[in-house]
């Protein structure tokens, strides 16, 4: 089974990338950005079964620093 | 002193600690790969040297934090052994917890490289005690990702209790506060993000880093 981890700085926390990507994207003419925060994905390939509660201790064990990153886990259904 | 330096992959500022080391206290460190379960008897002090351990792969230091030696290394300091946390090793010592906060890509983005003025906040630590308080003195850095972020109760409780050892006197990475290196509770782990065992003899063109590991030398000996 496939599962997809988001990883995002969280709320408050400066984004010195998302703001070089912001410029960037104003810089090729691009007006309507207001703001750009840049994340993670990773995606995992598990044995079926594998429980939710898992997933999201690899994310708190590794896969995410809770210091200054959220984390959100999607499953995929199979094809 | 009998020192232990953990070698991580992709560490490579290890030897130039050994070197330190081994300058200072007459004797060389036993160098530590990650995947050894356990550390020498009498290990009375532990590196953790800059680097680029596992790429920077995921996050500066998460994977090293999470090395077999790591358990090892928690527990020593745990005990009171003196660490220290250079660079990735600062990095690594946030990321297992035994230090707060967290340290993210410098705020103007580039790769700082340059000796920087460093404010010594505490000269009453068991790494410091050869400083003079507010004494200023010059660390090379050279980081990508030395930013010091941490919530402003964990701040405010760092500088409250003199837990903030060094001060960048310019701004080099966007640190809060512009904290360069800090200790936990017990005063027993320091880690920072500018490199002393690259300022510890003449040809270094600076040698304010010799102090830090001569006053580890003279508490541990003690």
């Amino acid at each position: 089974m496939k599962a997809r981890v988001f990883i995002t700085l969280k709320a408050g926390v400066l984004d010195p990338q998302g703001k070089a990507i912001h410029h960037a994207l104003e810089g090729l003419g691009f007006s309507g950005v207001n703001d750009v925060r840049a994340g993670k994905l990773i995606e995992l390939d598990l044995a079926d079964g594998t429980a939710d509660s898992d997933i999201e201790e690899m994310c708190r064990k590794l896969l995410a620093n809770t210091v200054i990153e959220n984390f959100r886990i999607e499953r995929l259904q199979d094809a | 002193m009998n020192s232990a330096v953990i070698v991580f992959p992709g560490s490579n500022c290890d030897r130039d600690l050994a070197t330190a080391l081994e300058l200072v206290t007459g004797r060389k460190p036993a160098m530590v790969w990650h995947k050894d379960s356990g550390l020498p008897d009498g290990v009375d002090f532990i590196g953790l040297p800059g680097g680029f351990s596992y790429g920077d792969y995921l996050r500066s230091g998460a994977m090293a934090a999470r090395s077999p030696i790591m358990r090892a290394v928690k527990d020593a300091a745990g005990r009171g052994v003196p660490v220290i946390g250079i660079c990735n090793g600062f990095q690594v010592l946030t990321e297992t917890g035994l230090l707060p906060g967290a340290l993210m890509r410098n705020a103007g983005l580039s790769f700082v490289c340059r000796p920087v003025p460093l404010k010594v906040e505490n000269s009453q630590t068991l790494f410091t005690a050869e400083y003079d308080a507010g004494e200023v003195v010059s660390f090379p850095v050279a980081h990508h990702d030395g930013n010091f972020q941490a919530d402003e109760t964990t701040l405010d409780r760092l500088e409250g209790e003199g837990r903030v050892a060094f001060r960048y006197q310019d701004e080099v990475n966007g640190s809060a506060r512009s904290i360069a290196g800090i200790l936990n509770d017990a005063g027993n782990v320091l880690g920072l993000m500018p490199h002393p065992e690259r300022a510890v003899e003449p040809a270094h063109g600076a040698t304010d880093g010799r102090r830090l590991f001569e006053g580890l030398l003279q508490t541990v000996a003690a």
